[in-house]
């Protein structure tokens, strides 16, 4: 076929398409416009970083400017990817510092970082103005110091929700006097305290300062002093919310009202609740409110959060109760993502009044509602039912009863036509997390309706293997299936191995997968990593219609990885297992 | 396409156990073999769960709240989103865990210990030396080290370094800041407490 536009042309038209799905469409149209978009794709994202390794993505993109890599598999958050699995993000700075001397941004997600890494990046990459490390691990200030002390032109330095050993308080004021840039701090993970001096000093020469996310031990009496050098701040994130007395009060309240940008809030650990008023005169103001720590009753939750009219996001504590969300659906009208956290997550019967019907509420109060992430200890199939008809544009459905198994409180019988209703009449949902009594049943539903789902999260639910049949013969969308503890095993995987292909993982741990299937599998499949993660001993004497503890499958255009440590397996290549060759 | 469904729905027709049919008793029942979802199996060489060196986690395995049997990363909630609340309800039940840190010459990390897991000097001699793989002793007038190579110093509230055992263990948890494991030849210039 003959190019009918000239390159530059077809570059213009490809600089307005930002996402990459875009992207990675018009990559594929032909060869021409393959390597046209190569050439000046900029922004890079890689959602698994075993699908390529760092020298492809180096021969294939040439100019990189913002890369952004994500690791370990979701289910990792809850402690169920054994440490050492791998993720490390060390092998892409070696090679990206070798190609794209220009990085300007870096964004992780749980991936292990080192401080050895951290300090190629910042000795590697002189441009670099976004470093974004969620979720991951492995570092320590020594690392953060070094970027500090070197990284002249960043912005923005966000920890989000990392794990760090921290070595030392002094790390911060390895930042050098010159150094004015930021624009944003994000330091909530950290546990211990930083020094405050060189924090002050910090934000006082960062005119541009926007974020800036206080960790617990920043004392309450010391936000007005920041505030007061940082009015200009759109997000803020105070330490511990707590002081004796109330002296601190009318200079952080006057503080707070100084702050005429302000549109996030979030902190507030050891809440005290005489403290929370002074955050009044900003509340109208607010997009987003995440109370998740503030460990306080209902009242004094629903009365700031009355004042917040303007709030789209809100995360809290299930101390809200129902009648606490009963305020937020009269008040909070442009509310779009709601996320409620178990206080007491272990306790069988925490005594708190938080039910199903604090959702419907919002879900009937809320009309822009459209992601949601709800724990609870009782539902029933009504109230979905009701949720899924008052929100029918709900795109994210995230519900975690506490009690796995737990059945519709009222009827005793399966959530599944409940849940059913959901992806019926909401059909643009993308994602979904299920908990509860469920059945196989459930899973027809979802195969039937869930034409747009991207990505769902299933645990002790199911009968057998026509559930799972279900889900990856009938979801179009599907990219991301993570599984524990259900009765799935090897008929439907292999029945639908081809579908595999189309997604990014899948992951099943506690099910009914066993190593001969994974082994098959993993031979039929040259595109797919099949990962068995397995601590038990002797693996080589257990027999193949054992199941396995883990199974991670992914597809992938490197093959096997050489990182893997001795409980990971990639099953099934070169007509024979394949073990760590290290 | 159609055909294709049909065809591996076929597949699970046939069998026995894989047909449609609603069952109403609960998953777990009639010929399913059990899953298993608890934390410990025997075989296992270290579950994550375990095998983390953070102290919230010791804690966490510790005062687990009774009569619930917890399962690994259930209910899905972050592990520091657990131990903030945990935290608090502690030290509101029981006062807070007294955290030192603990370093040995010679060795290139330090540990983290919460003084409140033990009741004596002995319990904490103990635990330090599973903890360090070494052997202490505490000093005695008569005895000095007993022959082991290390001794246990701690810096007080006044930044003092002092020779542990001196004084009773109830006082010792409440002005001990840090711990230190020092070759025995180096303590002997430090002096027992008030």
């Amino acid at each position: 076929m003959t190019q009918s536009f000239p390159e530059e042309v077809l570059e213009h038209v490809f600089s307005f398409l930002t996402s990459h799905t875009d992207r990675n469409a018009v990559s594929l149209v032909s060869k021409s416009w393959y390597d046209t978009e190569r050439w000046c794709r900029d922004h890079v994202f890689i959602g698994n970083c075993y699908a390529v390794n760092p020298r492809v993505l180096t021969r294939r993109f040439k100019e990189v400017k913002a890369v952004e890599l994500k690791g370990k598999p979701h289910f990792a958050d809850f402690n169920l990817v054994p440490e050492g699995w791998g993720g490390c993000v060390d092998p892409w700075i070696v090679e990206m510092g070798r190609v794209y001397s220009g990085l300007e941004e870096i964004r992780l997600k749980r991936m292990e970082v080192t401080d050895e890494g951290l300090e190629m990046v910042a000795k590697g990459f002189g441009k670099l103005k976004v470093l974004v490390l969620a979720s991951c691990d492995g570092f320590s200030t020594d690392g953060l110091a070094a970027v500090a002390a070197n990284c002249r032109n960043l912005r923005v330095l966000d920890l989000r929700e990392c794990e760090v050993e921290e070595l030392s308080c002094h790390w911060l004021s390895h930042f050098p006097d010159s150094f004015t840039l930021l624009e944003s701090l994000n330091i909530a993970c950290l546990s211990s305290e930083v020094s405050f001096s060189a924090l002050e000093r910090l934000v006082s020469r960062s005119p541009n300062l926007k974020t800036l996310k206080l960790n617990r031990t920043v004392p309450l009496e010391k936000l007005s002093t920041l505030l007061q050098r940082a009015p200009q701040l759109v997000e803020f994130g105070t330490g511990a919310y707590s002081a004796e007395g109330l002296d601190a009060y009318s200079s952080l309240a006057e503080a707070f009202s100084g702050c005429k940008k302000l549109k996030s809030l979030s902190g507030f650990w050891d809440v005290i609740p005489a403290y929370l008023p002074a955050v009044y005169s900003v509340c109208s103001q607010l997009t987003s409110l995440n109370l998740s720590y503030a460990t306080t009753q209902s009242p004094d939750l629903s009365k700031i959060i009355s004042h917040c009219h303007n709030l789209q996001r809100l995360v809290v504590l299930d101390y809200i109760e129902d009648t606490g969300l009963e305020t937020v659906a009269t008040s909070c009208k442009d509310l779009k993502e709601l996320v409620v956290f178990p206080s007491d997550p272990y306790v069988a019967d925490a005594n708190v009044p938080l039910t199903e019907q604090g959702l419907v509420s919002v879900s009937q109060g809320c009309t822009k509602l459209h992601s949601v992430l709800y724990f609870c200890r009782q539902m029933s199939n009504s109230a979905l039912v009701s949720i899924s008809k008052n929100r029918p544009n709900i795109t994210c459905f995230r519900l975690c009863i506490l009690e796995p198994r737990s059945p519709d409180y009222l009827t005793l019988e399966p959530l599944d036509t409940g849940f059913g209703s959901i992806v019926e009449n909401c059909k643009q949902l993308t994602r979904l997390s299920m908990s509860g009594l469920l059945t196989d049943r459930v899973f027809e539903y979802i195969g039937k309706h869930a034409k747009k789902l991207d990505m769902l999260s299933i645990a002790f639910a199911g009968d057998t293997d026509l559930g799972l049949h279900y889900i990856l013969s009938g979801c179009d969308s599907l990219r991301k299936l993570e599984i524990r503890d259900c009765p799935f095993g090897d008929k439907a995987l292999l029945a639908n191995a081809s579908k595999l292909e189309t997604m990014r993982s899948l992951w099943m741990s506690s099910c009914f997968v066993s190593f001969g299937a994974c082994k098959l599998l993993g031979q039929k499949m040259p595109r797919l990593n099949v990962e068995v993660i397995d601590e038990r001993e002797n693996l080589n004497s257990i027999p193949e219609n054992v199941p396995v503890e883990k199974v991670y499958i992914y597809r992938t255009v490197c093959g096997q990885r050489f990182d893997m440590p001795d409980f990971v397996r990639i099953m099934g290549k070169d007509k024979a297992d394949v073990y760590n060759l290290s | 396409m159609d055909q294709i469904k049909r065809n591996t729905l076929n597949l699970f027709e046939d069998n026995d156990h894989l047909t449609t049919e609603l069952r109403l008793g609960l998953p777990g029942s009639d010929d399913q073999p059990e899953i298993k979802t608890t934390s410990l199996s025997s075989n296992k060489r270290s579950s994550s769960e375990m095998g983390s060196s953070s102290c919230m986690d010791e804690n966490e395995s510790t005062f687990s709240p009774p009569a619930k049997e917890q399962i690994v990363g259930w209910p899905p909630v972050r592990s520091y989103r657990k131990n903030i609340l945990q935290v608090k309800k502690m030290e509101s039940d029981t006062g807070s865990g007294i955290y030192v840190k603990v370093s040995m010459d010679g060795a290139p990390y330090l540990r983290k210990l919460d003084l409140k897991m033990y009741t004596s000097y002995e319990e904490l001699m103990k635990g330090l030396q599973d903890m360090f793989k070494c052997l202490i002793g505490l000093y005695s007038e008569r005895e000095g080290y007993n022959g082991s190579h290390h001794a246990l110093t701690y810096e007080d509230k006044e930044g003092d370094w002092m020779l542990v055992g001196d004084v009773p263990w109830e006082m010792f948890i409440s002005t001990c800041k840090r711990l230190r494991i020092m070759k025995s030849c180096e303590a002997r210039g430090l002096g027992g407490s008030l």
